[in-house]
């Protein structure tokens, strides 16, 4: 077997928190082949994040270029391949996240390996247990050839350890890039002091039954006090009373919290799938029969309007108390 | 603008999943499935008539060809399509499991090598298997550019590109891409306005979801014209990278409790689960 090639993201001097769960996959699938866990940085100061890469992976490669700015599936996926070629990698492993996801498939046929997506358990170099029909059901899957491609789901990998020593730092040229004519335009966020929804400890979600986004100040204010993450199901989204990035899904964000507060959301499977894997599961809705009751550990049937303003100043309480 | 929209059956995502045992362990039990078109499918065949028409007068300045691989039954689904306003359909025939992406974007290549379409348009993953691979791995060798989990498109520079507002974690990134190009489309691209042609007005509101077929296209679409090649006509032979050993359904999480007040529910995450 040859090395495991991490693809990592920094913001800044620091790794994303969501790389910590490629380099942990990516450390069990090197346990299994034998090889080195080589993490790849990319991108304009990309270089910056280095120091931080080599607390986790005994071999860090920078490709830090003006040209490479803003992501791209078309100018990072050939430079992932080429340095998985320079590296001796026979596995590619990514976060399964919106640029993970954009980027490794494009890597895989570039490279003619084949993928497994969004993998929850690594039970070998090549084989691996990932959720299929939206968590209903689970697939082991095992991928032939040299090279392989994986991306791994965050919630289901913990974050990687530090090695006790730094790792060897090299830097790596780009080679040629060609956009095939795609350009960055620009990207629109809402800006939060909240943790981010994919790695929060504790998450509050709202669903259709809250009616409207002025209600969600309700659940903000929850959220605030428990330091959560803001989620909301498909419903709250699609009807425009959250931003759509807070969705928590099959096709949303993959959560698994150590607690899940779920506000006036029903439980549709697809629903379930993002969220089942929290360690504590709460449910408020009205309806005794929401399927929503069947996945919480603690369901409580109650009008939001009713429940959540006595909960916060309970939790108030508690929090003052200590 | 001609458009490709590959599209597949799937189990309805609605009931439930099951499990049988086969030959070589438990396989998920397709005998008594009701398939109907991936609901992401369904919203590019959507985003594809979006893009063509004048909603107004109800012109067409494009074509639409659906694919799909798949048995003598999936014809259905392509019949579907085509009833939505799709104009003909090609399917390869296949059977429904054993094929993985790298079959499938081998299929889409010489399809696309045939039909020469500026804009191959399909949904971001397919809701049985989940593996959100084929869009990208079709713009990797076609060294096409992407635009993945897309949630609206405006057509820019006379037709000629498109720019894609994309859903990622942070918000929403919006890239600009020249045709021929790849799209793989999230939820809400079928929002009232997310494509933008400028061909139908830009202040124009589609309802919300994809169209329903009207009685008028479904006669239509039984008269539409669908090509039927075997994989191997394709000069393809379908060697699977992937391969499913075994499925099993996930552990059940303990039933939980149902608690009478707030101060119980309170009490309980702070003294039971100790999460608060």
């Amino acid at each position: 077997m040859g090395n495991v090639l991490a693809f990592c993201e920094n913001s800044g001097s620091e790794l994303r928190s969501s790389s910590l769960a490629c380099l942990s996959a990516a450390n069990q699938i090197a346990g299994h082949g034998g090889g080195d866990v080589v993490a790849l940085l990319v991108g304009k100061g990309a270089g910056e994040a280095a120091a931080a890469a080599a607390k986790y992976a005994k071999k860090v490669v920078v490709v830090d270029d003006d040209r490479l700015e803003h992501y791209l599936a078309e100018t990072y996926a050939p430079v992932i391949a080429k340095i998985a070629g320079e590296q001796g990698a026979s596995c590619i492993v990514a976060t399964a996240n919106a640029v993970g996801k954009d980027s490794i498939a494009r890597v895989a046929a570039l490279v003619d390996a084949g993928m497994a997506s969004d993998i929850t358990e690594v039970l070998g170099a090549n084989t691996f247990k990932r959720p299929i029909y939206a968590g209903n059901a689970f697939s082991t899957v095992e991928v032939s050839g040299d090279l392989i491609c994986v991306t791994a789901r965050q919630s289901a990998f913990d974050a990687a350890a530090e090695l006790g020593a730094a790792g060897e730092t090299i830097t790596a040229e780009a080679g040629d890039l060609d956009a095939c004519g795609a350009e960055f335009v620009r990207v629109e966020s809402q800006k939060s002091d909240r943790p981010d929804l994919n790695d929060a400890d504790i998450v509050v979600s709202g669903g259709r039954g809250m009616r409207e986004g002025e209600n969600f100040k309700v659940l903000e204010k929850l959220a605030d006090l428990l330091g959560a993450a803001m989620g909301a199901s498909r419903a709250a989204t699609d009807a425009g009373m959250v931003p759509a990035d807070w969705q928590v899904g099959q096709t949303g964000k993959i959560v698994a919290p150590n607690l899940y507060i779920a506000v006036a959301i029903s439980g549709a499977i697809q629903h379930l799938a993002g969220m089942k894997g929290s360690k504590t599961i709460v449910a408020i809705n009205k309806d005794p029969e929401a399927p929503i009751f069947q996945v919480a550990d603690y369901g409580l049937v109650a009008k939001w309007e009713d429940a959540l303003p006595a909960l916060t100043e309970a939790i108030a309480k508690i929090k003052a108390a200590g | 603008m001609k458009i490709l929209v590959p599209l597949k059956r799937v189990p309805d995502p609605e009931l439930k999943t099951k499990i049988a045992d086969g030959p070589n362990g438990p396989k998920i039990d397709l005998s008594n499935a009701s398939w109907v078109v991936n609901p992401f499918d369904e919203y590019a065949v959507e985003t594809a008539l979006r893009l063509v028409e004048n909603a107004d007068d109800g012109s067409r300045d494009g074509e639409i060809i659906v694919l799909t691989l798949g048995p003598e039954d999936a014809a259905q689904q392509l019949r579907t399509a085509l009833a939505m306003g799709a104009d003909r359909a090609i399917r390869i025939d296949t059977a429904d499991t054993d094929i993985d992406s790298h079959t499938v974007v081998a299929a889409l290549m010489k399809v696309v090598a045939d039909e020469s379409p500026d804009l191959v348009l399909l949904g971001k993953q397919a809701v049985d298997n989940d593996s959100n691979q084929v869009a990208q791995m079709l713009a990797g060798k076609l060294s096409q550019p992407q635009a993945t989990f897309a949630a609206s498109i405006e057509c820019v520079d006379d037709g000629k590109a498109l720019v894609v507002g994309r859903e990622v974690d942070a918000g929403v990134e919006y890239k600009k891409v020249p045709l021929p190009a790849v799209v793989s489309v999230d939820l809400r691209i079928v929002a009232p306005k997310s494509v933008i042609n400028h061909i139908t007005p830009d202040d124009h509101e589609y309802s919300d979801g994809p169209r329903y077929a009207s009685l008028k296209g479904i006669m239509k679409a039984k008269k539409k014209p669908m090509d039927v090649k075997a994989l191997g006509d394709l000069g393809i032979e379908s060697a699977p990278r992937v391969v499913e050993q075994a499925v099993e359904l996930p552990t059940q999480r303990a039933a939980g409790q149902i608690v009478d007040s707030v101060d119980t529910l309170v009490d309980k995450l702070h003294n039971e689960a100790k999460v608060i």
